[in-house]
């Protein structure tokens, strides 16, 4: 059985502006609009991030990686963003005015950790608790969502959320505040006033609380993160997850990594080879071998032509060729943007805020969701802010955030008088959303898996959820991302548990970023 | 089975466990008696410092130790220079915030820390400050943290404006810190005093009004939180009173009776307001002092004379609750408190600071409304429905006797409004004419004797069961006290100190139903001609 070569339709409408020049020279576009096949042979410095083959191997019955679908997370990172630049500066090199060039964006490339997927922890989330239970976390550090801002009656605005918020928030009235923390305790447990309006817009319902237009907002937009026809129950349980995230790590429920999500996939991985797991680095899978009686896949054959036997093989939903998958007919994209700009959407006393934004939509133009990266989360350089924007698509990812993007953003020359932080450099792009794959249903062989690329939603609870499913699928008995043991707690006894790598042996070349292939063996 | 990680049991971790313990107790034990054996000895070296760094860090509420520690260090003092003696005491500071982390609260340590901090010859007080820091961002409520940080601030000389700033950090972050509300209370009087020529417990206007929205953007946030409650009331005024007396006017005609008031009536409860007395020349009468004299308040005459004419008296002693003169000021907070209380309509705290805030505008002309509260009030807290019946007693006095002054009567009379005790007698010193009937009053406390013009006195329908405090009135001669628990002939006892004593009601009372009662009172009470059972 053949797999597809890449994945076609995760990326698309690629464009990439800069706009640190010295003349008014906008909308320098370097990578035209790709249409809706981006072959990666076209986009040579996008191709680190393109690839997204991800063969999950295993050889071992007991033990496959309960992480595989994390590991996807990192085919979305792109850590070489200095690969990135040189291709845009060929396009417009010129050098730029204000604090920092273009040539010293390009210089400190490295420094720039930028993931084509824009998520947040919830910090009670199904990541977080994952990441504990397993002791996954002792591999990466966290830092604080720190504020939570909303784009209302054209101004960048603080959400109060928490009860420190509230209490020194300046833009509401104390009756607001009261109102706000009324609400925000009440809403936490189940009233019959709630049910009555169960399947009534959450908007109906607050606006049936005496709320006034600016507590609706926030919590409409910001807190529960709903749009105004979203239904009351929907609303509720939404608002209290926001609120039940609250206060365990800081003042918003959210956490970000310190050197960005692909840290995620890394983390798992590195457990895993704590434990044994080998990863085929530069190895795409080419093909799979079916034994026809027992419809199982065998073996893998690589793009060097190279066997490896498996016993379960776990794949990205793009491989699958044509006329195995079946189709879905709402197969949606997002619209996603990543501006490197010089100030924050909302300066305030220190400029070391990490926000999560919120921008409701305007007459048609759909919900932007943006979160605005400090340096100090090691995603941008000192003096820069890594914001991203994510939205369901309507149109090309240009047509759907560039509105947003000129709004709250200077794109043409740096104006003092301008508050609006000054974008140096932008890239659009148009990504399928795996919230609409099936898992189930496709033509395959029984030990094959499918798993859907990330999905549009702010937190990872879909790709935790779909994670454990195929593991359960794998390994019916097994624990799910068990604890690992202390290192004092494990007994060697005669071979060092890392070399005891299985009956196979094809320990591929360690030091390449892409084929992560989690496989803890022992 | 191949390829596992093997992973120890839970009895084999246990056991390991047991050992690693012991094995940790031996080494402990020892180390203590080397110690102790080197004390004894006196022998104040370098391994004894070693040693007891050995056993404080894994135990730093050893207080032996620490003192042991010091003897240590008071010795190498006197044989190190300065120097040297500069770098022992920053390693021991080091040493100490390694002990801090074991135990944040450990008493021993911050001890230590302080007396450390004392002794270095250069000390670097920033750094203390960062490390207070640190420790209340942790713990905002570690009172020892505390303790040690104000000895910094005190030492180093950190100003007003910037402690200031650090009570409105901690505030910001969570405010339901007593310890920062309390700290404000101290600071922001020295920062803006009410008159900048003189040191005052008040606040200047302006600071206030900053004060009184900070503290209600807390009781809105979460009225429920009690310790921005009482930042409020302590805004709202409970400063402290002080009472300038000239010995000379206790001549005054006015004040005839109240040189010979009997002993123990007047003491530290009666006098329900704290005042200071100061006297300005010598003292002979002290009780005396309570009703003549200036009162300054905030560094203003209030009362220009003395108090000899009651009416003053009584103005004051009503808005004293309350010391804030601007009406307009207290206006708007009971107009915005009113609004939280319209949101909250259970909230006690709501309640009792309208109460309060009703009382220090217009005592009389918000009593409905106060009652009201006040019923309001039972029925969301009756755990403490009794102190309120107390604290609505209080008022309902001191609205009577505004009335009575008003009236210029020597009348007062309190019918039916549910009094549950009674207080300010000091106030009713000239009062001739008492009804206190249908409350419910269970004694007459010991300063009941202060009422020496009272002639008739009436308290029928209570629950009064004593009458301690009716003795030694030396013109009273009328008392009724219908359907009460008089239950003993040694419950009327105290009467028989009035000399005046001639009508005496006592129907409806227990002790009617006694043998032999009529002919006990008559020689218990000779001067009663009129006794009815």
């Amino acid at each position: 059985m053949h797999l597809s070569k890449s994945d076609s339709t995760s990326i698309t409408n690629l464009q990439v502006f800069c706009y640190t020049s010295e003349e008014e020279e906008d909308e320098a576009q370097c990578n035209d609009a790709l249409n809706t096949t981006v072959g990666k042979e076209k986009t040579a410095d996008e191709e680190a991030l393109k690839e997204s083959a991800v063969c999950a191997e295993s050889q071992d019955e007991e033990h496959v990686a309960p992480e595989d679908p994390q590991s996807f997370l990192g085919q979305w990172e792109d850590p070489e963003e200095d690969q990135t630049h040189p291709s845009v500066a060929s396009f417009q090199s010129e050098p730029t005015r204000k604090k920092i060039s273009f040539a010293q964006l390009v210089k400190e490339g490295r420094r720039f950790n930028i993931d084509l997927v824009s998520k947040l922890m919830f910090s009670r989330g199904s990541l977080v608790e994952l990441l504990i239970k397993s002791n996954v976390s002792r591999y990466a550090e966290f830092k604080n969502v720190t504020r939570i801002l909303t784009y209302h009656h054209g101004n960048v605005e603080q959400v109060p959320c928490s009860r420190a918020d509230v209490f020194a928030s300046r833009q509401l009235s104390v009756v607001e505040k009261r109102k706000l923390m009324r609400f925000l305790t009440s809403c936490m447990e189940e009233t019959e006033e709630q049910q009555a309006y169960y399947s009534r817009p959450y908007l109906e319902f607050l606006h049936d609380q005496h709320l006034g237009d600016n507590l609706q907002h926030f919590l409409l937009h910001s807190i529960a993160m709903a749009s105004p026809d979203t239904p009351t129950g929907e609303g509720l349980a939404s608002t209290r997850h926001f609120l039940r995230c609250l206060g365990r790590y800081g003042n918003t429920p959210f956490l970000f990594p310190v050197y960005g999500l692909g840290e995620i996939p890394q983390c798992f991985c590195r457990m895993s080879a704590v434990f044994g797991g080998v990863y085929c680095l530069r190895h795409s899978v080419q093909c799979l071998i079916v034994d026809k009686d027992t419809n199982r896949c065998k073996a893998v054959v690589d793009s060097r032509g190279q066997r490896i036997n498996c016993s379960h093989f776990v794949m990205e939903d793009g491989y699958l060729v044509g006329d195995r998958k079946k189709m879905d007919t709402s197969l949606r994209f997002l619209s996603r943007a990543v501006l490197i700009t010089d100030a924050s959407v909302l300066p305030g006393e220190s400029d070391q805020q990490v926000s999560m934004v919120t921008v409701p939509s305007t007459d048609g133009s759909p919900t932007v969701r943006m979160v605005e990266l400090c340096s100090s989360t090691m995603t941008c350089i000192p003096g820069t802010y890594l914001v991203h924007l994510t939205c369901q698509s309507v149109g090309s990812a240009h047509d759907d955030l560039s509105p947003v993007i000129s709004r709250m953003f200077q794109t043409t020359k740096p104006d003092n008088h301008d508050q609006r932080p000054f974008v140096f450099w932008c890239l659009y792009f148009n990504m399928a959303d795996g919230t609409a794959l099936e898992v189930e249903g496709h033509d395959l062989p029984s030990n094959v898996y499918v798993c859907s690329g990330p999905d549009g939603n702010l937190g990872f609870e879909r790709t935790i959820e779909l994670a454990e499913l195929i593991f359960k699928k794998m390994l019916p008995e097994e624990e799910f991302c068990p604890p690992a043991p202390n290192p004092e707690d494990i007994i060697y006894d005669g071979e060092p548990p890392s070399s005891t790598g299985g009956e196979e042996e094809q320990e591929g070349p360690a030091d390449q970023e892409e084929q992560h292939e989690p496989e803890p063996l022992n | 089975q191949h390829g596992r990680v093997k992973v120890k049991t839970t009895a084999q971790q246990e056991e390991e466990k047991r050992k690693e313990r012991e094995k940790k107790l031996k080494i402990y034990v020892a180390a203590r008696d080397a110690c102790f054996a080197k004390r004894k000895e006196e022998i104040f070296d370098d391994e004894a410092l070693q040693l007891t760094q050995q056993l404080l860090s894994s135990n730093p509420d050893f207080a032996t130790l620490w003192n042991y520690r010091r003897e240590i260090l008071l010795h190498l003092e006197t044989v190190k220079d300065e120097n040297e003696v500069q770098k022992i005491y920053e390693a021991e500071l080091s040493f100490l915030e390694s002990c801090l982390k074991v135990n944040p609260k450990s008493y021993g340590s911050w001890h230590h820390r302080g007396w450390v901090s004392a002794r270095l010859p250069r000390p670097d007080w920033a750094r203390e400050l960062g490390l207070c820091d640190r420790c209340l961002s942790l713990d905002d409520r570690n009172f020892h943290c505390w303790d040690y940080r104000r000895m910094v601030v005190k030492v180093s000389g950190v100003s007003v404006e910037q402690e200031l700033g650090f009570t409105d950090r901690l505030i910001c972050s969570n405010f339901s810190n007593y310890s920062s509300w309390h700290y404000r209370s101290t600071l922001l009087p020295l920062l803006h005093p009410e008159c900048p020529e003189q040191a005052s417990p008040h606040l200047c206007e302006e600071q206030l009004l900053k004060e009184y929205e900070l503290v209600q953007n807390a009781v809105f946030t979460d009225p429920n939180d009690q310790s921005a409650w009482f930042y409020y009331r302590w805004l709202l005024g409970r400063g402290m009173w002080a009472v300038v007396c000239h010995e000379q006017m206790l001549g005054g005609a006015e004040v005839h009776p109240i040189c010979d008031l009997p002993p123990g009536t007047i003491h530290d409860t009666t006098n329900e307001h704290n005042l200071t007395v100061h006297w300005t020349e010598k003292h002979n009468h002290r009780e005396c002092a309570l009703y003549t004299g200036t009162v300054w308040h905030a560094g203003n005459k209030l009362s220009k004379h003395s108090f000899l004419q009651e009416h003053e008296m009584v103005l004051l002693l009503c808005r004293s609750e309350l010391s804030v003169e601007k009406t307009s000021v207290l206006q708007s907070e009971l107009l915005s408190i009113n609004q939280l209380q319209e949101l909250e309509p259970l909230n006690k705290w709501c309640l009792l600071t309208i109460i309060l805030l009703m009382r220090a505008l217009d005592p009389l002309g918000y009593e409905k409304e106060t009652l009201a509260h006040f019923q309001t009030l039972k029925e969301v807290d009756p755990k403490r429905s009794a102190y309120y019946s107390d604290l609505c007693s209080k008022f309902m006095i001191e609205n009577t006797i505004l009335k009575m002054e008003y009236a210029e009567v020597r009348v007062f009379s309190i019918s039916d409004q549910n009094l549950t005790t009674l207080c300010h007698l000091d106030q009713l010193l000239l009062v001739t004419h008492i009804n206190l009937s249908s409350n419910r009053l269970q004694r007459l406390p010991p300063q009941f004797a202060m009422l020496q013009c009272l002639e008739v006195f009436e308290a029928d329908n209570n629950s009064i069961k004593s009458l301690e405090g009716v003795y030694c009135l030396p013109k009273l001669e009328e008392i009724s006290l219908k359907n009460n628990k008089i239950s003993t002939l040694a419950d009327l006892q105290p009467l028989a100190s009035c000399p005046k004593l001639t009508h005496l009601d006592l129907r409806g009372n227990p002790i009617t139903q006694t043998a032999g009662v009529e002919s006990e009172l008559a020689k218990l009470l000779p001067s009663v001609t009129d006794l009815q059972l």
